[in-house]
């Protein structure tokens, strides 16, 4: 099947599979790999990217449901060489040791900021909820998000 | 979020000892780190693996013919031609664990659900799945061993019909004087059985590797996340019939380890052979439901007919136990859990009495390997249990009792009865920094005030000790055949052509921020800019940076690693001093110094030579330098610990360099109604020695103690009755997410290390002392003991009936 995806502003037209993944499109097909695969459950979030403004897990959406829409990914994060508030966060607050979860993270606490750009801890909890990090603890990830939280 | 730093001495500005930031960061925050599944090839083919749904079972035929009319299908490998092409891997046991035979895949037998027995190569993924379910294999079921406690009985399925039964490896340590302890004993505290779980720290990036095999060379090139490619490589070569320069390892990023990726050896023989007889680049990334299934898993230890010598007073003498260590079903690292736990043998304490008879079984589970604190972490949750029951038994408070049998400081360097050298430590002082953390004084009245709402407050200490830098001369005491003894790590520094610095290490980090303490290294020795360090990110063994025991596992690399960055960075001083004095014409090297990215005559301004002149002149303009100038300014350095070979009979000696220390408190809430209970607050101090990086540090201690926390209450890899894995995936396996995480307060002292080239310990696995801390809190708040490392809620309410 045909389908078109605006990624990080790029229009990618690709014939996938009906079956494939969004996950797989974004790494496997268009080679943006900056996006992860944890889990085959819909658990990790490490495959989080926001489509159409809306945070999804995109190992839980079929490439061909993005048809026609746009799609953030970690690597349109930074604009050029200036990276966004929240990654420098990141490293500021040393949020990130492997960096595997780090890119769904950012997105998560992204759309979080977008929607609520003042969240309290317990929201900034609730909204990572749905990521796993196996390195960190989640401890700097939090004080990463809060710092950045006006 | 509170955290408490040693005082900090300022001897000058110095980068040891500076939380600067990552080197790592920038990439990894942009989706621009190189993980394996990252790594594509022009024609590669997908692996998947047809894996076994028995436990147990006979294969009595396989045919792969119907997945392999399949279009776009390349091939398949099944175990039959695995045992033809290849030699089974060397045992690191001796007998009669030593006499099994394991190849990468199943070969006539299956023994745990998920084992691999055929791999199916497509051209995509979704195909290969597919082709995998069309392979048709016949079984004929057997019945499967689970409970380890069973294997030994006459009527035991037998796993392994070349070792004669399901005994793997068994040993007997015995130090001191049993008898005179239990002599002197006022009391002698029995424990029935105590039991350590089976888990592990599952890493978010599962296994994988890219493997390309060259006709011309006969070589292959490996892209894996394989956090240990020397032990890789050993079990490799041999298996394949090939030398080691045939197999070429290459890491950059990996997704966490925590040992769970040291025997991925069998998965990647697999790739190897495939990639060989397809004549294409082979793609292999395990699905989180098939690394939970077959590999790593943490190992699960019995702890029986303990007795404890004690006197009335809580002075601890001696103790004996029983240890029944399950291996799972092959021995991918075992038995070497067997003898990594007599690391540390009396913990933290001063009992010189002890016999350990350890055991070592096979079941048809999967096999295990390191997993975070690797068979000290059973070892060290096993005393601290005791230390909590004996108080219990004395009426005596655990913070007394502990206080009262720590080896103390001025006792340090401390030799343990079997010969473990502590280097140094202050546990009591540990302690009262982590009992200030959770307000110890107040805690009278917080018991009161959640009695008042119906709820029941514990408190309880995990002390544990993070053993790092392996001897491993030690695997000798499992099998007196093995030739290994000691460790090595190599690193390479060299000034390029324009000055750039660039550094290459032999480990293979998974988040522990290796490019940025290797820098700080650099930059405080050559005495210029972090920016100036370029260290080269991941492993290659094309880089000539790599030794035996090269690798990253085993709290080692601010022992090793570093050591090695120093010992090649001082070498590149003295050569670029070497070459400045001929430059300025014969200064002597001693009125020479570095600084601001260059070589200058000390109290001479106008006398300096930048290092892109040193590399320029070395590398591209070097007629009439004088022929004995010995500088290349390539400079390798092989940094090896000063270890000797143990007494095998006594099983006596340093089995490791270092001793990091770590005491936890966790401070815990149960509802006598319902089991549940809440962290209410947890602090965790942590002594490594000498930090570089102190906040790379602390971020160690934060993961392990999230990965305790999650063991301790909902991490566990249980099987029914038939060798099902109940919890194959992370819907089932909980491991904690944010809202799980109670609050943190940490604390570090620093005690260097007299035995280490910066005064460094290795760090990082953590000891599990949070499962120790959680334990002991649990048995405070419901006055119960606590019998097992794993307690979710209705264990706990199960406990109070
Ligand atoms: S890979 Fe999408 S949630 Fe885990
Ligand atoms: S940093 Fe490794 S999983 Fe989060």
């Amino acid at each position: 099947m045909n389908v078109a995806v605006t990624v990080n502003g790029t229009v990618y037209e690709r014939d996938v599979e009906a079956r494939k993944l969004l996950i797989h499109f974004l790494r496997d097909d268009i080679d943006l790999t900056g996006s992860h695969i944890g889990c085959d459950t819909g658990n990790c979030g490490a495959c989080s990217v926001i489509l159409d403004g809306t945070l999804v897990k995109s190992c839980m959406v079929l490439a061909v449901q993005a048809n026609g829409s746009k799609v953030e990914t970690v690597e349109g994060l930074a604009d050029g060489e200036q990276l966004t508030a929240l990654q420098q966060a990141f490293t500021d607050h040393h949020a990130l040791q492997c960096g595997y979860c780090t890119p769904g993270m950012l997105m998560s606490a992204t759309s979080l900021l977008r929607s609520n750009p003042s969240p309290s801890d317990e929201e900034i909890r609730k909204a990572l909820q749905g990521n796993i990090c196996r390195c960190t603890g989640y401890w700097n990830i939090f004080e990463a998000v809060k710092s950045v939280a006006r | 979020m509170t955290t408490i730093a040693p005082e900090k001495v300022e001897v000058g500005k110095s980068l040891l000892g500076e939380s600067v930031p990552r080197k790592e960061d920038r990439r990894l925050t942009q989706g621009q780190g190189v993980f394996v599944d990252d790594i594509k090839r022009h024609g590669m083919g997908y692996l998947h693996f047809v894996r076994s749904p028995y436990a147990h079972a006979h294969i009595t035929s396989i045919d792969v013919s119907k997945a392999e009319e399949i279009k776009g299908v390349y091939g398949t490998l099944t175990g039959e031609e695995v045992a033809s092409l290849t030699d089974p891997f060397f045992q690191i046991a001796s007998e009669p664990g030593g006499r099994i035979k394991d190849f990468s895949l199943a070969v006539g037998k299956v023994r745990f659900v998920g084992e691999p027995i055929v791999a199916v190569v497509a051209e995509t993924r979704e195909l290969a799945r597919d082709a995998s379910e069309l392979v048709e294999v016949e079984y004929e079921p057997l019945d499967a061993l689970v409970d380890a406690r069973h294997a030994l009985e006459t009527d035991a399925p037998v796993l392994h019909d070349d070792a004669g039964g399901n005994l793997m490896w068994e040993g007997v340590y015995e130090w001191g004087d049993l008898d005179q302890a239990f002599a002197e004993a006022d009391q002698v505290i029995k424990i029935d059985e105590l039991h350590f779980h089976r888990f592990n720290s599952t890493p978010l990036e599962c296994g994988g590797a890219l493997v390309e095999y060259n006709r011309g060379t006969g070589q292959w090139t490996i892209h894996t996340n394989n956090q240990f490619p020397g032990f890789a490589a050993i079990m490799m070569g041999p298996a394949m019939r090939c030398g080691l320069d045939k197999l070429r390892f290459v890491t950059q990023d990996i997704g966490g380890g925590f040992g769970n990726k040291i025997t991925s050896h069998p998965q990647l023989v697999t790739c190897c052979l495939l990639s060989r007889k397809l004549n294409r680049p082979i793609q292999w990334t395990e699905w989180r439901t098939d690394f939970h299934m077959s590999m790593s898993h943490g190992n699960e230890r019995w702890f029986r007919d303990t007795e404890v010598a004690v006197k009335d007073d809580g002075t601890l003498l001696g103790f004996r136990t029983k240890a029944l260590d399950d291996a799972g079903a092959w021995l991918r690292y075992e038995p070497l859990g067997g003898v990594i736990w007599a690391q540390v043998t009396p913990g933290m304490y001063r009992w010189r009495h002890i016999r350990v008879d350890f055991t070592q079984v096979a079941t048809n589970k999967a096999p295990v390997s390191p997993n975070r604190g690797y068979s000290r972490m059973q070892h060290l949750w096993f005393t601290e249990r005791v230390i909590d029951i004996v108080a219990r038994e004395l009426g005596l408070d655990p913070v007394d009792v502990r206080k009262r049998n720590y080896i103390r400081t001025e006792d340090m360097p401390y030799e343990t009865p079997n010969g473990c050298i502590y280097d140094s430590g202050d546990y009591a002082r540990m302690l009262d920094i982590a009992l200030d953390l959770i307000g110890w004084d107040s805690m009278g009245e917080k018991r009161r005030d959640a009695e008042s709402r119906g709820k029941r407050l514990g408190v309880g200490i995990g002390s544990t000790l993070d053993s790092g830098t392996n001897n491993f001369g030690q695997s000798r005491m499992i099998n007196p055949e093995l030739q290994f003894s000691g460790n090595n790590e190599v690193a390479t520094v060299k000034l390029d052509i324009f000055g750039e610095i660039v550094v290459t290490l032999g480990t293979t980090p998974q988040g522990q921020g290796h490019e940025t303490t290797a820098s700080q290294v650099v930059a405080e020795i050559l005495n210029c800019s972090l920016d100036d360090v370029h260290v080269r990110a991941g492993h290659d063994s094309y880089w000539n940076s790599h030794a035996g025991f090269s690798g990253t596992y085993a709290s080692q690399f601010a022992v090793t690693g570093l050591s090695a960055v120093k010992g090649a960075t001082e070498m590149l001083r003295e050569e670029i001093k070497k070459l400045a004095s001929v430059i300025f014409g014969g200064v002597p090297v001693e009125a020479l110094e570095l600084a601001e990215g260059g070589v200058r005559i000390k109290d001479n301004p106008e006398a300096f030579l930048p290092f892109m002149a040193c590399g320029a002149i070395i590398n591209a303009n070097n007629a009439g330098l004088p022929e004995d100038l010995g500088v290349t300014l390539n400079c390798r350095y092989v940094y090896r610990p000063p270890f000797e070979v143990p007494d095998i009979e006594r099983k006596f000696g340093n089995l490791t360099l270092t001793y990091a220390a770590q005491i936890h408190v966790a401070v815990v809430e149960v509802d006598p109604e319902t089991g549940y209970y809440d962290i209410v607050d947890y602090a965790a101090v942590d002594d490594c020695g000498k930090r570089i990086n102190p906040q790379i540090v602390e971020g160690q201690v934060m993961g392990a103690t999230a990965q305790a926390i999650g063991a301790v209450m909902h991490e566990t890899f249980e099987y029914d009755e038939d060798g099902n894995l109940l919890t194959p995936n992370f819907y089932d396996y909980h491991v904690p997410h944010a809202l799980d995480m109670p609050p943190l307060h940490t604390g570090a002292i620093e005690s260097p290390s007299p035995f280490t080239p910066l005064g460094t310990k290795g760090m990082g696995e953590g000891g599990g002392a949070g499962i120790h801390a959680v334990c002991a809190a649990i048995q405070d708040a419901t006055g119960k003991i606590v019998t097992d490392s794993h307690n979710p809620y209705h264990r706990v309410w199960e406990l109070m009936r």
